[in-house]
């Protein structure tokens, strides 16, 4: 840290644009489905042809109230959308509906844990608009540019924060949060990378302790959410440098430029455009009455962040295990109906952990594509728990099933990795060796009773390892003692 | 036989009686539309022939009935360049709807009528290629913008066409060539596949010879669409049950106080003397207060444009029309749009531009929108004490070719009694009432409650039945060529 970054503090607030994964469009029936061939999903509703109207989607509506209403947003009864009129190739009516002064879900939070502690960020608004299509342009020097508008109408969510963010961490909590709530919600991928979740973010500094805002600039243009945590960084980095060289900070757009890992000046804000937002006359307000917000109420999954307490509550988790095993919905899904099989909270979490998660990283797949799914687990730690196999031996079991796909059980018995607990015969294999080394007894009787282990030793290796060992540790003693002479 | 100079109803019944076919129908209105064509350029273009005969034809309502159709809504496949440049080789891939219920009802479309660009305008000179003339005195325009619709029907060519009217362009064309023209409740005919001017103001109508068609066509047009989200879902009424039941227990309305100034002589004596008439004929008056109707002209321009502007960004030189070759992106749009555009069309997205904008919004789109409140609350309360109210179409009868092309306040003002019905979405008629001395059309207009068109044509089949318009219109003086039988 140096002396910069101490004098000055960052205020933070972000706008995220959630792709909302309805089926199809915000106002026609065109299908949404990412990466199909160009223009391949329009209709002369999306393509603004002279003529056409919008008819607003419900489901998006339903996906944006899951949001509002995990966010504790207030709902507007009526809300209304807006033209905002610009000109671009990529938009093809040259304004875009969106919501405006009277959004759909206004306040509201965003929980999320920073540094394993629980925090809150405020929200602004939560309102509904149509994404643009997309321009490509010649790359190599020529002039040409080609519009893709299959995005065109796809809907969104601009969710607005407020500035309650101090960190380039905070916001990158936040973001997290946010994609984890979206996934949950089930109503966006979350994608950054293909930009079904986008963040913009508008960064100020001030005087630690000050309490106006210094002028404020946004950054657009990062992909990822290690991308928004850099940009800020380096950027608050830079209006810290410019103010202590005696500068000023100018309200202006920059974009992130992840290969030179700095913000570039994009736009000042005289060239901020009007974009004489005005209600859209096609479209009549979107009224939503409480049985709408009832039904959707219904259809509200258990949030991550109550589902991270009730986990350290009710299965005893640490807060680091539950963070873990809350990420996704499919992953504590997954945790629960093993930990329920199982009977066994805390060896399943042990499991999870350990294991799944492991494996999971190892194989750089998700939970929910992950082929052994809870029952097959929770018939492998049986196996453990009734003595059948060990732990160790257990891993290895585990590491086939997801291999093979076959049971447990299965590859217990082909592979003959059950354990003997067979008490009688292993009782006299401990006598057979105890017979075989009079000497060692001998010397354990007389006190030496570390030798205990390497009777043990003996009976793994005429058991092929496959004798209990807690069994085997325990007969191997009781053996001894017999040989002792009555005092 | 001169079938293009029957109404609908007439031709019905000669299709019934098997007195005519369908396809001698539209041949006799084809006859008529080129024959008056040279003179009036009432059509942008022709349908090569009539649709192919369909089984079940018989039964459908305006089954064999020949119609055209403003160029500003869509024909599946045929041009929809509302006469500007900027769309000249645009042809829609769909269908409007009031186009598929019309085929659906067996009618034949005819041909596309001109229109002034992008339907602003009261005169059809704004017309990218040139305007229409009045079929009852040439030199003359036949208002607009719904201008060469008006004159295709007035000049009998066919019985009935469509018209669009933001601010009076069904009415005021109709007024003006002796036709009755018919702007339904906004929300009562889906505005899908109509190119929009001013979206919350735009009405598709009939325009036809009698109130009776009227009646017949908008039935067909009225109703729900899924695909325009300000299309009503009330059920539509029929108008024909109860519209012979005459003057007697009508209380019609009339705003005295808005009619003091600037009308011209002739229009406010006829409607004195038809007042007069449809009193004897047992109908009461009274007069109602519209003090909010003063700022019809200057509220409708400021949202008429405010939406315009925004409608027609779209037409960019990026999709439509001719690309102008330019620099850099911004230097192809003005340079496309400026081509593209005529002079009026740019004067309205200017005006409507600078409404909206940053430190403007406040005192233009917003107040505006706040008077449109009032005037809706004003005019619905009057209407609560009477069926209808009535005043002139125009405040002058058809004006001349070019003698409003440079003064746009004196060509706005010819909207002055007709933009209140669309700022207030209320349902408007327009019905020929009388000629001047000079032989020229007068008409007067009923406006009527929400929804409530059967009361409203109810009262403007009495109205047309005390001025006995029927006979008069034989006063108009044939065009070159027209009236030899074919």
């Amino acid at each position: 840290m140096n002396a910069s970054a101490s004098r000055w503090e960052a205020v933070i607030g972000l706008e995220v644009h959630a792709q909302l994964s309805t089926r199809t469009k915000i106002f026609c029936a065109c299908p949404t489905q990412f990466g199909s061939r160009a223009n391949s999903q329009t209709c002369p509703v999306c393509l603004g042809l002279p003529g056409v109207l919008p008819v607003l989607n419900r489901q998006v509506v339903d996906c944006a109230l899951r949001l509002g209403l995990a966010c504790g947003s207030r709902i507007a009864p009526a809300s209304v959308f807006a033209r905002k009129n610009y000109f671009y190739p990529d938009l093809p009516k040259n304004y875009q509906i969106s919501q405006y002064d009277k959004p759909l879900c206004e306040g509201g939070q965003v929980e999320m844990m920073v540094d394993g502690h629980p925090r809150t960020a405020r929200l602004v608004r939560i309102h509904l608009e149509e994404d643009a299509g997309k321009s490509m342009h010649d790359q190599t020097g020529g002039t040409t540019s080609l519009v893709d508008l299959n995005r065109c109408g796809v809907p969104l969510a601009e969710i607005v924060g407020e500035p309650d963010l101090r960190h380039p961490e905070e916001a990158g909590a936040y973001l997290t949060a946010l994609r984890q709530l979206v996934r949950y919600l089930g109503i966006c991928d979350g994608n950054m990378e293909e930009g079904s979740l986008r963040c913009d973010a508008n960064v100020s500094v001030r005087p630690t302790g000050a309490s106006t805002f210094g002028t404020r600039v946004e950054i657009k243009n990062m992909n990822s959410i290690r991308g928004v945590v850099a940009a800020l960084e380096h950027e608050i980095r830079r209006q810290g440098k410019l103010l202590d060289e005696g500068g000023t900070v100018n309200q202006e757009t920059r974009t992130w430029d992840p290969d030179r890992g700095v913000t570039v000046f994009m736009r000042s804000k005289e060239h901020a455009h009007d974009y004489r937002y005005f209600p859209d006359p096609d479209l009549v307000p979107l009224h939503v009455d409480e049985a709408w917000l009832a039904r959707v109420r219904t259809q509200l999954p258990e949030l991550p962040m109550a589902r991270l307490q009730r986990f350290t509550a009710q299965y005893a988790l640490p807060v680091y295990d539950a963070v873990l095993l809350t990420e996704s919905r499919e992953l504590a899904d997954y945790y629960e109906d093993l930990a329920r099989t199982l009977g066994d909270a805390k060896q399943a979490s042990n499991w999870m952990m350990a294991e799944v998660l492991r494996l999971l990283n190892e194989r750089g797949e998700s939970i929910g594509r992950f082929s052994v799914r809870p029952p097959a687990v929770a018939a492998l730690l049986h196996l453990v728990k009734d003595g059948a196999i060990s732990g160790k031996i257990a891993k290895e079991v585990f590491d086939e099933m997801v291999a093979t796909g076959a049971p447990a059980e299965a590859i217990v018995a082909r592979r003959g990795l059950r354990q003997i607990s067979d008490e009688p015969s292993l009782t006299a294999a401990v006598d057979k060796i105890l017979d075989a080394h009079p000497g060692q007894v001998k010397a354990y009787l007389g006190g030496k009773e570390g030798l205990a282990g390497f009777f043990v030793g003996q009976l793994m290796q005429a058991t092929a390892g496959q004798a209990n060992p807690k069994l085997a540790n325990q007969l191997v003693r009781a053996a001894l003692e017999r040989r002792r002479s009555p005092a | 036989m001169g079938l293009h100079r029957l109404s609908v109803e007439e031709l019905q019944a000669a299709l019934r009686s098997g007195e005519c076919t369908p396809a001698e129908i539209y041949a006799s209105c084809r006859a008529a539309a080129d024959s008056a064509q040279p003179h009036i350029r009432a059509f942008n273009r022709f349908e090569d022939g009539p649709p192919p005969p369909r089984g079940d034809a018989g039964s459908a309502p305006l089954h064999g009935i020949p119609y055209a159709s403003k160029e500003n809504i869509a024909v599946a496949g045929r041009p929809l360049t509302c006469n500007s440049r900027i769309l000249a080789n645009y042809r829609p891939p769909y269908d409007a709807t009031v186009t598929e219920r019309l085929r659906a009802a067996g009618a034949m479309l005819l041909g596309q009528t001109n229109m002034d660009e992008f339907a602003m305008g009261s005169s059809t000179e704004n017309s990218a290629t040139g305007p229409t003339q009045n079929p009852w005195d040439l030199a003359r325009t036949p208002g607009g913008s719904s201008g060469g619709s008006a004159a295709a029907v007035a000049a009998d060519a066919v019985p009935f066409a469509l018209g669009s009217d933001t601010g009076g362009s069904i009415r005021q064309p109709a007024g003006c060539c002796g036709v009755v023209g018919l702007k339904p409740t906004y929300g009562r005919v889906s505005r899908w596949g109509l190119v929009a001017f001013a979206s919350s103001l735009d009405q598709i109508g009939p325009i036809t010879r009698t109130v009776r068609d009227a009646a017949l066509v908008y039935r067909e047009l009225a109703g729900h669409d899924p695909r325009d989200s300000t299309c009503l879902p009330a059920p539509v009424e029929d108008p024909l049950a109860g519209i012979e039941q005459g003057p007697r227990g009508l209380t019609l309305g009339v705003p005295r106080a808005l009619l003091k100034e600037g009308l011209d002589r002739e229009v406010a004596a006829n409607l004195d003397e038809v007042l007069a008439r449809l009193a004897r004929e047992g109908a009461s008056l009274i007069e109602v207060d519209l003090p909010m109707m003063r700022y019809a002209i200057a509220t409708y321009y400021i949202l008429a444009t405010a939406e315009a502007s925004s409608n027609l960004a779209r037409y960019d030189g990026v999709r439509y029309g001719v690309r102008a070759q330019a620099s850099d992106l911004d230097e192809m749009y003005r340079a496309s749009r400026t081509r593209g555009f005529g002079r009026e069309v740019t004067l309205r997205i200017l005006l409507g531009t600078y409404v909206l904008s940053a430190g403007y919004y406040d005192a233009y789109y917003r107040k505006a929108s706040q008077v449109r409140t009032l005037m809706r609350r004003e005019v619905v309360a009057a209407l609560s004490r009477c069926d209808a109210i009535v005043l002139p179409t125009s405040p002058t009868p058809a004006f001349k070719l070019g003698e409003r092309v440079d003064d746009p306040l004196q060509m706005y003002l010819s909207d002055v009694f007709t933009v209140s019905a669309n700022l207030t979405g209320i349902p408007a008629i327009a019905v020929p009432s009388g000629l001047t001395r000079a032989g020229l059309p007068l008409s007067l207009q009923l406006m009527g409650r929400p929804l409530q068109e059967s009361l409203l044509l109810r009262a403007a089949r009495a109205l047309e039945q005390v001025c006995g318009f029927a006979a008069l219109r034989k006063a108009r003086q044939p065009l070159p060529g027209e009236g030899v039988p074919a």
